[in-house]
């Protein structure tokens, strides 16, 4: 077994081979539309390898990573937005140089918070800590006291419920239910054209294989087995004297961080940003995608990811009124038939196949066989 | 496709017309309104829209699942009906409307992510859609940034214009001003009570009818109160009403937060017929759900009611029962809906082409005159004069009309002294 490094041959084709998915086979046979689809399909992939990472591997069920992204998500919105209402830009409004929604609302100068997202070194600093220090402060206080399991997860929960009506709720500062609209440049760069969709999707991807490779590495440090052993005898941990509660803080926030900058990638991609991001049904939509592409697999996540959103537009284009349906029979039959989702059905059926075709042609079968399903699956 | 046109000049001009393949220089010998005869596609889609010979395409994009299909369904079924009344009579600039439906689901980024889709790959001539300002929102960059042209049903708050846009529901003060007016009149209504879904619309009609009731009916708001959407729990608003005892309540809460709170309005002992309350967001859809029997008496101010008695109507209101079903009911933006394909063949018929520029520049004084609700005419600013309406509401579920202005009412969207 390839133990120090955190990247093994079998990972490594696999990270190729998604490289190669994302990087070549998509942009050349994808129209620029459906690739920008595919951007925003990515940003979730941020949000399920975050879960792979705290509920795959830490066992901690995160029903809030929509609080996350939105954090991220609303942290560049308001960044973009204050570029887009330039005093000329707005020079209809009651008070010019102000968001729209806040002169509709009746605000008439920019609230102090407001202020330090007119720099773009700070707003790519705020994507990072707001989201990392809110999730510092709501794991400390849940883990430090051994709030876990279904607990921890109703909480989350509730902090997803919590954002939401107060985004909606303050629609003078946020942008209430419309969110932010009309979002247009970056530094003077137009994010709308076709061109600049191609530069943010590689741009993006670039940020996913960071972010893959934080993840295999944390997952193959000591910090990866302390977690699994976590999840599985939390106890025994606990007694061979780690401290369990500062290690699920740093698995929540890392898969904070990680939603937090999907977040991001989306107000870009997409030029818009929402509090339907943000409440209850989006976050376990996000861990539905982690479920679908199998919660231990790093790779698994982002094919889940993909797959599922894929399905969703295809569908709700072929059957406008009929496509929910479709999309609840797929969830249930994944569930069903395949606990460990896209990555159990590839460690299962397909990995023990290539492996067979490779052994009988070069019979040296050893250190590339690690399944990533097998060394991580829980013992339930 | 020009060699085609090429040797078309050299043949009889009879022969083209049949193939309907009329040359560029064919077409500008032609009456200029003569229609029956179809018009080159290369001469009326200059743009690479979804125009062939026989056919146009155009979108239909509202929510067909999620929370709003419940309101939405209405302008997808009127969408639908007049398209197919447009076929019947012969379609546009002889070409048959072909439309492609795509589902919002009530989720906003959905909405400008199938706006695009419609724009981009199905290149569709005009998209009939959007039912909340959110989505309208959404979708707004996107028409705007791709040359698509929205037609937009629902009444809604003003403060936008968009070239891009033709909204065919009455923006805040053509709704509401006439309503307050007719009511201070009637009912000598002095003090005001608001109560409304915590989001734009609301907020920003409550501003207008705030300023109205102040500076012009010289009158007073005793009460401002916001819900979040959705919200059920309506008792301490209903205790303040007991208390401040306005003259008027008047209500801008939407979708499911109605039921609840006309029942507990009348479970507090709130008696409608007593109590003047009115309403810019109860039209017959919600009192299929609230119930006639918790809101007779109620009045609503908009521009169009079921009931309303004029010919266009009449054969309106059977011909969509007759396609959609004897218990549908008809609000008001279903019928703005409605209006949206008739306007659009009509603009398009006008300016003899699909392209979106000549479209947009050729809306002003577009008039539809088989509107159900009467007699519409776009403004230069792409929203419609129309008419305002008072209607109370009966046990049956339908609106009397009490009161119309005598004149239709001009849109304003960017009205001066009401920001």
């Amino acid at each position: 077994m390839t133990d120090n490094r955190f990247v093994n041959r079998s990972e490594l084709i696999g990270i190729l081979v998604l490289a190669v998915f994302l990087v070549v086979v998509l942009p050349l046979t994808l129209d620029v539309f459906r690739l920008n689809l595919v951007a925003k399909y990515l940003t979730y992939a941020f949000v399920a390898l975050g879960l792979v990472i705290c509920w795959g591997y830490g066992g901690i069920l995160s029903l809030g990573q929509g609080v996350f992204f939105g954090l991220g998500g609303y942290c560049m919105a308001m960044f973009l937005k204050l570029e887009a209402s330039s005093v000329e830009n707005t020079k209809i409004q009651s008070t010019p140089g102000i968001p729209d929604f806040m002169d509709w609302n009746q605000i008439t100068a920019l609230p102090f918070f407001w202020k330090p997202f007119h720099s773009l070194t700070f707003t790519i600093a705020a994507i990072i800590l707001v989201p990392g220090i809110f999730a510092l402060i709501i794991g400390t206080a849940m883990f430090k006291r051994r709030v876990g399991g279904t607990y921890f997860a109703i909480i989350t929960q509730a902090v997803a419920a919590i954002l939401t009506i107060l985004i909606v709720g303050q629609q003078g500062y946020t942008g209430g239910i419309n969110g932010m609209t009309d979002l247009r440049t970056l530094k003077g760069w137009d994010i709308r054209p076709d061109h600049a969709k191609i530069v943010l999707y590689f741009f993006e991807v670039g940020c996913l294989f960071v972010c893959i490779m934080i993840a295999q590495f944390v997952r193959h440090s000591k910090l990866g087995r302390i977690l699994v052993a976590m999840r599985e005898k939390e106890d025994r941990v606990r007694f061979s004297g780690y401290s369990v509660a500062n290690f699920k803080i740093f698995a929540f926030c890392i898969a904070a961080v990680f939603a937090a900058i999907g977040g991001a990638m989306f107000a870009l991609n997409v030029g818009f940003m929402s509090p339907s991001f943000v409440g209850i049904v989006p976050s376990i939509e996000m861990v539905i995608y982690t479920a679908v592409g199998g919660r231990l697999s790093i790779l698994g996540a982002i094919y889940g990811t993909l797959l599922v959103n894929f399905a969703k537009t295809s569908l709700s284009e072929t059957f406008p009124e009929l496509w929910l349906f479709g999309l609840g029979g797929l969830f249930i039959a994944v569930v069903l038939a395949f606990p460990n989702g896209l990555a159990g059905i590839w460690g299962d059926y397909v990995q023990p196949r290539i492996d067979r075709l490779i052994v009988s042609r070069k019979p040296k079968p050893e250190g590339w066989t690690d399944s990533s399903v097998a060394d991580g699956a829980p013992a339930e | 496709m020009s060699d085609e046109t090429n040797k078309g000049l050299l043949s009889p001009l009879r022969r083209k017309l049949l193939m309907g393949m009329a040359a560029v220089p064919a077409i500008t010998m032609l009456p200029r309104n003569s229609f029956a005869q179809t018009p080159a596609t290369s001469a009326v889609n200059t743009t690479g829209l979804a125009v062939t010979d026989t056919e146009v395409t155009v979108g239909i994009l509202h929510s067909a699942t999620g929370t709003m299909a419940i309101s939405e369904t209405g302008s997808i079924e009127a969408e639908k009906l007049a398209i197919e009344q447009i076929n019947a009579a012969g379609g546009v600039l002889g070409r048959k409307i072909k439309f492609i439906q795509e589902d919002g689901a009530s989720d906003w980024p959905t909405f400008a992510e199938k706006a695009k889709k419609l724009l981009v790959n199905d290149k569709v001539a005009a998209i009939m859609g959007c039912w909340t300002s959110a989505s309208r929102k959404a979708v707004l960059p996107v028409v705007e940034q791709y040359n698509g042209m929205l037609y937009y049903p629902t009444f809604y708050e003003g403060l936008e214009q968009s070239k891009n846009v033709i909204y065919t529901g009455q923006e805040a003060t053509q709704q509401i001003l006439a309503g307050l007016n007719w009511i201070a009149k009637e009912k000598g209504a002095k003090t005001f009570f608001f109560i409304g879904s915590d989001y734009i619309w609301p907020r920003t009609s409550n501003k207008i009818a705030r300023k109205h009731v102040e500076n012009v009916l010289k009158g007073k708001v005793v009460g401002e109160e916001y819900y979040p959407l959705g919200n059920t729990q309506f008792n301490s608003v209903i205790n303040k009403i007991k208390l401040t005892k306005p003259d008027v309540i008047f209500t801008d809460v939407v979708g499911g937060s109605n039921v609840a709170f006309y029942k507990q309005l009348k479970a507090a002992g709130i008696d409608l017929a007593k109590q003047p309350l009115l309403t810019i967001s109860v039209t017959e859809d919600e009192i299929d759900g609230i119930g006639g029997e918790n809101i007779a008496g109620a009045y609503a101010c908009m521009k169009y009611f079921q009931s309303l008695d004029n010919p266009n109507n009449k054969a309106f209101v059977p011909a969509f029962k007759k396609m959609w079903g004897e218990k549908t009911v008809i609000g008001d933006v279903t019928q703005a809906a409605y209006l949206g394909p008739w306007l659009w063949k009509l603009t398009v018929e006008k300016a003899g082409s699909f392209d979106v520029d000549k479209i947009a520049a050729a809306s002003p004084g577009v008039e539809f005159k088989g509107a159900p609700e009467g007699y519409v005419r776009i403004h230069e600013n792409h929203h419609l004069w129309s008419k305002t309406r008072v209607g109370r509401a009966k046990l049956d579920g339908q609106f009397e009309l009490i009161y119309e202005t005598a004149d239709l009412v001009e849109p304003d969207p960017f009205p001066k002294g009401y920001q």
